[in-house]
C-alpha cells in the first residue's frame, strides 16, 4: 500500500483532510477503500451544506457494505466532486487524489490539531 | 417492421413498461350500467384529479405481468447455488396442504376450539423441532430468522436479569451474518468480534483473551454452525464449556443448520438457545425475500421467557406425543405428531419476552415446514443432509485449483472460494457472477463473509442431481478459462440477458417507480 502523503491530516474513522488556506479537500484513506472493496456509491451532502466535525455527512457503499462517512472538520460544502459521484471506483484507484470527495469553507481551522498526522495514522492503522 | 420487437414475445428483450403500451381510452375491463342507487361522493378536495393509470387492454396486462415472471429467476427455473440462503426444492406437495381450506381459511381470531387442527400442527411442530436439534421448547413465534435472533437475545438477557446479572457484552465471530451484531446491539448489548484462525475455526485463545477480558460481562457468545465459512467448527464443545465456564449463554445461529439436521443435535454440542430458518433448511418459497419463519428453540432454563403465544396441549403426560416409528426401532425419532384427542390451546410463557407481531406469525410457513419434516422421516431427513454436504464436497472437489479455496479442507453445506487469482487476471468476483447468468446459473453470494477477500460462496443443497452440477461445474470451469484468456467476457457480462449490467447500488437508493 503506498504511504499516506504527510500534506494533510487524517481521522480516526479513515478520512482526510488537506487545507489550502481557509478552505480544504476531504476524502477516503487508501486503507479504508482497501477495507471497504470495490466502492460502487457515494451519497454526499449538497454544495452549501454546512458539515460538523466527526459527524456523519454522508455514505459510501461498496460490494461489502454500507458504511458512514464523518467529516474530519467542520465548516460549508463547497464543491462535490461530481466525477466520484459519476464514477465511485475512483475512491479505489486514486483515494487521495481524483477520488477526492468535497471540498469545504473550513469553520474553524484550528479543529485540524484534533487529527492525525501521517505517520501518527500509519501507526493507527497497524496496529 | 420496427414494431416486430416489441409485438413478439422475446426472453431476449426488456419488457416495456405498461405507460410505454398505454393507448388513450383502451380498458380492460367493460363495467355494466350500475342499478342501485349512487352513493354521495366525498368533497372535492379530497378527490385526486390528477390519477393517471395506463390504459390497456386485459390481454396486454396479463401478458405484460406473465412475461415479468417468466423473466423472473427461481429455484423452479434454474439452480440458485445462494449461498447461506439454502435454496432448495419446495415440494409442491407442501403448497397443495397449505391450500386446504381447513387450514387456508382459519382466521387467526377463530376461538382456539374452532381450529384445533391448525393447533395441532403448531404444536407437533413445535415438539418436533425440539426433537431434532435436542432442545427443551420451541416457539414458532418469531416471523423471521433475523427476528429468530432477536428473541432469542431477548430470552437471554430476560433470564439474566431474572437472576440479578448484569451482563452487557456479547462475543461475535467476526465472519458472522451481519445480522448478528446488529442484533446484540438493538437488544442493548456492546459486540465484541472474534477472529477465526487460518483453518477458519474459532481462535480459542482469541476467545479466551475476549472471555477474560470482558469477564462476568459477557451474556452470550452468538455463534453460526456450520459457520458461515461453510465449515463446521470442531471445538464447539469446547467453546461452549469455556463459554459457560465464565456464566454466559451459548447462542447458535441456525442459518446453517441444513449440513446437520439428523447427523448432531445443537442442544447436544453446548447450544442454549437458537434459532432455525424455517424457510430455509424446512423448504419454503423465499427467494423473493419471505414469507419467513424464524422459531427458536431453547434449554429447560429458559422456557418460561419464550415469546408468545405458545401452544399447549391438555392431555396425560404419557399421552402428550407420540413418535411415529413407535420407538421401536430402538432409534430415536425426529417426527412427532400429537395425538387427535388432546385439546390444544394459547398459552402466554409465565415470564414472557412478549409478542413479536400479530397473530400467530406466518402459518402457512409452520404448515410447509411440518409437511417438509413429516413427509421426509428421519431418515429422509438424515439423507437431505448428508447430500448436502455431498453436493458441496462435490463442488469443492471439481473447482479446487480452477478457483482458490477461502479453506481447502472438507466443507460443510456450502463451499467457499476466493475469486482472487480471477481479479488478478482482471475479473473481479463481481464478473465472475454475472458471467453465470449468461450459462443460465443464479449467481452465489459473493463478498461475504466480508474477511474472505473476493468471497464466491455457492451452497448447491441436496436438491440438484449429478448431472446438473456437473453442468454447473462446467460452466464455472469454462468461466475460469475465460477469465485467464479474455477477463473483458466477464468484465461485460452479462451478454444474454434482457439487461447488461445494471447500477445496482443507484436503483437501490434511487429507485425511478413507474408502471
Amino acid at each position: 500500500m503506498p504511504a499516506n502523503p504527510t500534506d494533510r491530516k487524517y481521522s480516526k474513522e479513515h478520512e482526510w483532510l488537506k487545507i489550502d488556506g481557509d478552505s480544504a479537500t476531504i476524502g477516503v484513506t487508501d486503507y479504508a477503500q482497501d477495507q471497504l472493496g470495490d466502492v460502487v456509491y457515494v451519497d454526499l451532502p449538497q454544495p452549501g451544506a454546512s458539515i460538523t466535525q466527526f459527524e456523519k455527512m454522508g455514505e459510501i457503499e461498496s460490494v461489502k457494505a454500507v458504511s458512514d462517512l464523518f467529516t474530519p472538520a467542520s465548516g460549508e460544502v463547497l464543491e462535490v466532486n461530481e466525477k466520484v459521484v459519476e464514477k465511485p471506483e475512483l475512491v479505489n484507484s486514486d483515494p487521495h487524489g481524483e477520488g477526492w470527495l468535497l471540498k469545504v469553507k473550513l469553520t474553524d481551522p484550528a479543529e485540524a490539531d484534533k487529527l492525525l498526522s501521517a505517520a501518527e495514522y500509519d501507526a493507527f492503522t497497524a496496529t | 417492421m420496427t414494431n416486430l420487437q416489441s409485438s413478439t414475445f422475446n426472453l431476449q428483450q426488456p419488457e416495456p413498461t405498461l405507460d410505454a403500451r398505454s393507448h388513450a381510452g383502451r380498458i380492460a375491463v367493460a363495467m355494466p350500467h350500475s342499478d342501485v342507487p349512487g352513493a354521495e361522493a366525498p368533497p372535492a378536495e379530497l378527490l385526486r384529479r390528477d390519477l393517471r393509470l395506463p390504459e390497456l387492454s386485459q390481454l396486454d396486462v396479463v401478458r405484460h405481468y406473465t412475461r415479468l415472471s417468466q423473466l423472473n429467476w427461481s429455484i423452479d427455473t434454474h439452480m440458485y447455488p445462494l449461498g447461506s440462503c439454502t435454496m432448495k426444492l419446495n415440494p409442491k406437495v407442501n403448497d397443495a396442504i397449505a391450500a386446504m381450506p381447513g387450514f387456508a381459511d382459519a382466521h387467526p381470531m377463530q376461538p382456539a376450539a374452532d381450529v384445533q387442527g391448525a393447533l395441532a400442527v403448531v404444536y407437533g411442530l413445535q415438539r418436533t423441532l425440539a426433537e431434532i436439534t435436542g432442545m427443551a421448547e420451541t416457539s414458532l413465534a418469531p416471523l423471521a430468522g433475523a427476528q429468530g435472533e432477536l428473541a432469542g437475545v431477548l430470552v437471554i438477557k430476560a433470564y439474566l436479569e431474572s437472576r440479578g446479572e448484569k451482563r452487557t457484552t456479547i462475543l461475535v465471530p467476526d465472519s458472522a451474518h451481519g445480522t448478528n451484531p446488529a442484533t446484540a446491539s438493538m437488544a442493548g448489548f456492546d459486540v465484541v468480534a472474534v477472529k477465526p484462525q487460518p483453518d477458519g475455526d474459532m481462535d480459542l485463545d482469541a476467545l479466551r483473551v475476549a472471555l477474560e477480558e470482558h469477564g462476568p460481562t459477557v451474556a452470550a457468545l452468538m455463534i453460526t454452525l456450520p459457520s458461515t465459512l461453510g465449515l463446521f467448527d470442531r471445538n464447539i464443545v469446547q467453546i461452549a464449556e469455556m463459554v459457560h465456564a465464565h456464566g454466559a449463554q451459548m447462542y447458535g445461529d441456525g442459518a446453517n443448520l441444513n449440513a446437520m439436521v439428523g447427523q448432531v443435535k445443537p442442544g447436544d454440542l453446548g447450544f442454549d438457545v437458537m434459532h432455525i430458518n424455517l424457510h430455509k433448511t424446512f423448504s419454503q418459497p423465499h427467494g423473493g425475500g419471505g414469507p419467513g419463519a424464524g422459531p427458536i428453540v431453547v434449554k429447560e432454563h429458559l422456557i418460561p421467557f419464550l415469546p408468545s403465544p405458545h401452544v399447549v396441549v391438555d392431555a396425560d403426560e404419557d399421552e402428550r406425543w407420540k413418535m411415529e416409528d413407535g420407538s421401536g426401532s430402538g432409534r430415536p425419532s425426529s417426527i412427532i405428531h400429537p395425538p387427535s384427542s388432546a385439546t390444544y390451546r394459547l398459552h402466554d410463557p409465565e415470564r414472557t419476552i412478549g409478542r413479536l407481531g400479530a397473530f400467530h406469525g406466518n402459518f402457512g410457513v409452520l404448515l410447509r415446514a411440518y409437511a417438509y419434516i413429516s413427509s421426509l422421516g428421519p431418515d429422509g431427513l438424515r439423507a437431505m443432509s448428508e447430500a448436502a454436504v455431498l453436493n458441496a464436497n462435490y463442488v469443492q472437489a471439481r473447482l479446487r485449483g480452477a478457483y482458490d479455496l477461502a479453506h481447502d479442507r472438507t466443507c460443510m453445506h456450502e463451499v467457499l472460494f476466493s475469486g482472487r487469482k480471477q481479479k488478478a487476471q482482471g475479473a473481479k468476483t463481481l464478473d465472475i457472477a454475472k458471467r453465470m447468468i449468461d450459462y443460465g446459473y443464479h449467481p452465489p453470494t459473493i463478498y461475504f463473509p466480508l474477511v474472505v477477500e473476493e468471497a464466491l460462496m455457492i451452497e448447491p443443497t441436496e436438491s440438484e442431481t449429478k448431472e446438473t452440477l456437473d453442468a454447473f461445474c462446467e460452466a464455472m470451469l469454462q468461466i475460469a478459462a475465460e477469465a485467464e484468456t479474455q477477463p473483458e467476457l466477464l468484465r461485460e457480462a452479462p451478454h444474454n440477458a434482457p439487461l447488461r449490467r445494471l447500477d445496482e447500488a443507484t436503483a437501490a437508493r434511487k429507485p425511478v417507480l413507474r408502471w
